[in-house]
């Protein structure tokens, strides 16, 4: 059985100035990540890979689906079990300049750590402890305790919080475009660094929208426009053979060290950046239409969703918010009900179909 | 040579002194070439880069001469730069997508940008069309607010913009940084089609990003902790570089295809020295793999091969060894 489960998980945003309409960041997405495995999360800008990212972090409620870790559905959890998936399961973000806190010492991460998790430790089990988490990610503890943010490096400040993970027994890690803000000299040290912690047997989800650096670390792919999944497997089924035009169209674009992108043919260019153009260059393409018709917007559904809540409202028990703080926001303010439900099934994911063993491709309509 | 820089200095000043962001720079581009300007972040890429168009108020020019099309370009001089900017001299910031003001439409404020620069809006509208048209632009963005455009079309209507007067210098600061690899391809071919299409004469293309220059530039600077490193070709940095620092770079750089199973990739160790107070020598010489006595002194920037120049003892004596021929070279200059 796998670690972490991601059965069909969809999200729905409110947008439009008064919350009236809907949007859709994800569409059905199911896969799985087991111990040990790095599962990169391919997607543009907007295609749901960090929305996915929180509700595993639980940030975000799903509005549909269900993640299990261990068998088990976290997404009902209360907060006194959400401490505990927490021991299991931590995130690294994509700017690690902004996960500290610059009025503090870099290492105040790790006292925090202590006084949630370990309250009890002697300071000597502590220090040993730390000891090893920063051997783990190769900083010397010299070089990094006691020291303001600013005095570390990217790099470093990233590999810190990577050790902060590491004193919890976590299981995975939600990577979410830790290496884009690093410089290559640097970033190559962490990429290494989560291979090393992967053999160990850590299981990574690794978001980025860096094809070649998805390539480099992972074992299997997941590749996701408008929230959806278009194709993936095995990563070297999916970057050796790609299917979907979608997934062919990134590759021709990445750009490549020793290969011009014109041998690569003509820019294809997708979702609503590219408009039909003057140039050759900026033609319109094959898949155009179908991005235009950008399928993660609706009007709103039948039912307004405030209506839906005051309704819901008047007949539930009235308690105030603050007393319901650990009910799911959901049935607190009961909007996720069935317009939403209604909003997901009404779109349904394309169908994955099995092209090779191990390789899943998103049947065209 | 319609850009020449001939040790250029610019420092910032800070409460414990100045830090030596561009020390003592040399280097020229020809006209429609595009040059890249890769390097570490704080190397001082982007102050040389933001250097040439708009020294901000802790920026310091200390030293050195920049010469476009023939005549002094006043970089230190706030007042007299004025005519410069936006004319012959122009950038696409770091953050072009965040650059647009928010509360005009494209229209409106290009209009405004224009007036400030003594130019009627309606004398250069039809080609401002055409050209929003030319990078796939739809026809009514001049009728819309920034945030109604996506981060690509705010990149491409930026960089419009910024080439409207067909300046003979343009900047692009960590334009594709921020893109995904489809947007990133699109902008990176609008810097070829502006160029071949004259609206720009040269065109310096800063990033961290070598693969995106192997792809766009003609010629490729790289730089470290404020000094030039090495300068040749895009396909010779890419193929054959000289210095160990691109080298290391290259070293560095995932490509679609590898894995870690298959070609680990190795970083370079130790960070980049504090310019607050650089060390003597080569700046490279703590994390250089190959480094020898004679590193504590600088390396001059010289031409070992015929335009393909290196600031490294290590490459000279090699190329010395080789062949007297292209080391005396180097010395003559």
């Amino acid at each position: 059985m796998s670690m972490l489960e991601i059965d069909k998980v969809s999200k729905v945003y409110k947008t439009g100035t008064f919350g009236g309409d809907v949007m859709l960041a994800l569409r059905g997405v199911s896969f799985d990540i087991g111990q040990g495995e790095v599962v990169s999360l391919i997607g543009q800008s907007g295609s749901g890979k960090s929305t996915l990212g929180k509700i595993l972090l639980r940030l975000l409620e799903p509005s549909g689906g269900v993640v299990r870790f261990d068998g088990r559905d976290i997404t009902s959890w209360s907060k006194h079990q959400r401490r505990d998936y927490y021991r299991y399961v931590q995130g690294v973000f994509q700017d690690p300049f902004s996960s500290y806190n610059p009025l503090y010492k870099a290492d105040r991460v790790f006292e925090m750590v202590r006084g949630v998790y370990y309250p009890s430790s002697s300071r000597a089990e502590w220090e040993a402890k730390l000891e090893d988490a920063l051997e783990s990610v190769s900083l010397n503890p010299a070089d990094v305790l006691n020291k303001f943010p600013h005095q570390l490096s990217g790099g470093q400040q990233q590999r810190l919080l990577i050790a902060r993970a590491l004193l919890l027994e976590v299981k995975l890690l939600i990577a979410d475009e830790i290496i884009s803000m690093l410089d290559a000299s640097t970033r190559v040290d962490v990429l290494n660094l989560l291979v090393d912690l992967k053999k160990k047997g850590l299981g990574v989800l690794f978001i980025t929208h860096d094809l070649s650096l998805g390539n480099y670390i992972s074992d299997r792919t997941v590749i996701l426009r408008y929230g959806a999944t278009v194709e993936m497997g095995e990563t070297h089924k999916v970057f050796g053979n790609p299917q979907h035009p979608y997934t062919k169209s990134l590759l021709t674009a990445v750009p490549q060290l020793h290969k011009k992108w014109e041998s690569n043919g003509a820019l294809v260019t997708t979702g609503p950046l590219a408009r039909s153009g003057a140039t050759a260059q900026f033609e319109a393409d094959p898949i155009l239409a179908e991005a235009d018709a950008d399928p993660r917007r609706y009007s709103r559904s039948a039912i307004h969703p405030r209506q839906q809540a005051r309704a819901e409202a008047s007949d539930g028990p009235k308690l105030s918010l603050m007393d319901r703080r650990d009910v799911p926001w959901h049935q607190r303010f009961g909007v996720r009900g069935p317009d939403y439900a209604a909003v997901i099934a009404a779109n349904p994911p394309p169908v994955m179909v099995e092209c090779e063993p191990g390789h899943f491709v998103a049947q065209s309509a | 040579m319609s850009v020449k820089i001939d040790n250029l200095q610019i420092y910032y000043t800070t409460l414990r002194g100045e830090v030596k962001a561009v020390d003592g720079v040399t280097f020229s581009i020809g006209d429609g070439e595009i040059m890249g300007l890769a390097g570490e972040s704080g190397c001082g890429k982007s102050t040389l880069g933001n250097g040439l168009i708009y020294l901000e108020g802790r920026m310091r020019h200390a030293g050195g001469h920049v010469t476009l099309d023939g005549k002094e370009l006043p970089i230190g001089d706030a007042k007299a730069m004025e005519q410069h900017r936006l004319r012959s001299v122009s950038i696409i910031p770091q953050y072009a997508m965040s650059a647009l003001n928010p509360t005009r439409k494209i229209g409106r404020m290009t209009a405004d940008l224009l007036k400030s620069r003594g130019v009627d809006y309606k004398s250069v509208l039809e080609e401002f069309r055409r050209r929003v048209a030319l990078v796939g632009l739809p026809a009514d963005v001049l009728e819309r607010y920034p945030f109604e455009l996506s981060g690509g079309m705010r990149q491409r209507a930026t960089m419009v913009i910024s080439t409207l007067l067909n300046p003979s210098l343009l900047i692009g600061d960590e334009v594709t940084s921020a893109l995904d690899v489809s947007t990133q391809r699109a902008v990176g071919e609008m810097f070829m089609e502006f160029r071949d299409r004259g609206y720009v004469k040269s065109t310096i293309v800063i990033t961290h990003d070598l693969s995106i220059l192997a792809q766009i530039a003609d010629t490729i600077l790289i730089m470290y902790a404020g000094k030039l490193a090495e300068k040749a070709d895009a396909q010779t940095i890419v193929n054959n570089p000289l210095h160990p620092y691109t080298q290391q770079l290259l070293a560095s750089l995932p490509e679609v295809g590898l894995r870690y199973d298959e070609a680990p990739l190795v970083g370079i160790p130790g960070r980049p020295p504090s310019l607050l107070d650089p060390p003597k020598g080569c700046r490279f010489r703590d994390r250089c793999p190959v480094a020898f006595e004679q590193c504590t002194a600088e390396p001059p920037f010289v031409e070992l091969h015929p335009g393909h120049q290196v600031a490294c003892w290590k490459a000279i004596q090699d190329a010395q060894s080789f062949n007297e021929e292209p080391a005396a070279q180097g010395a003559g200059r």
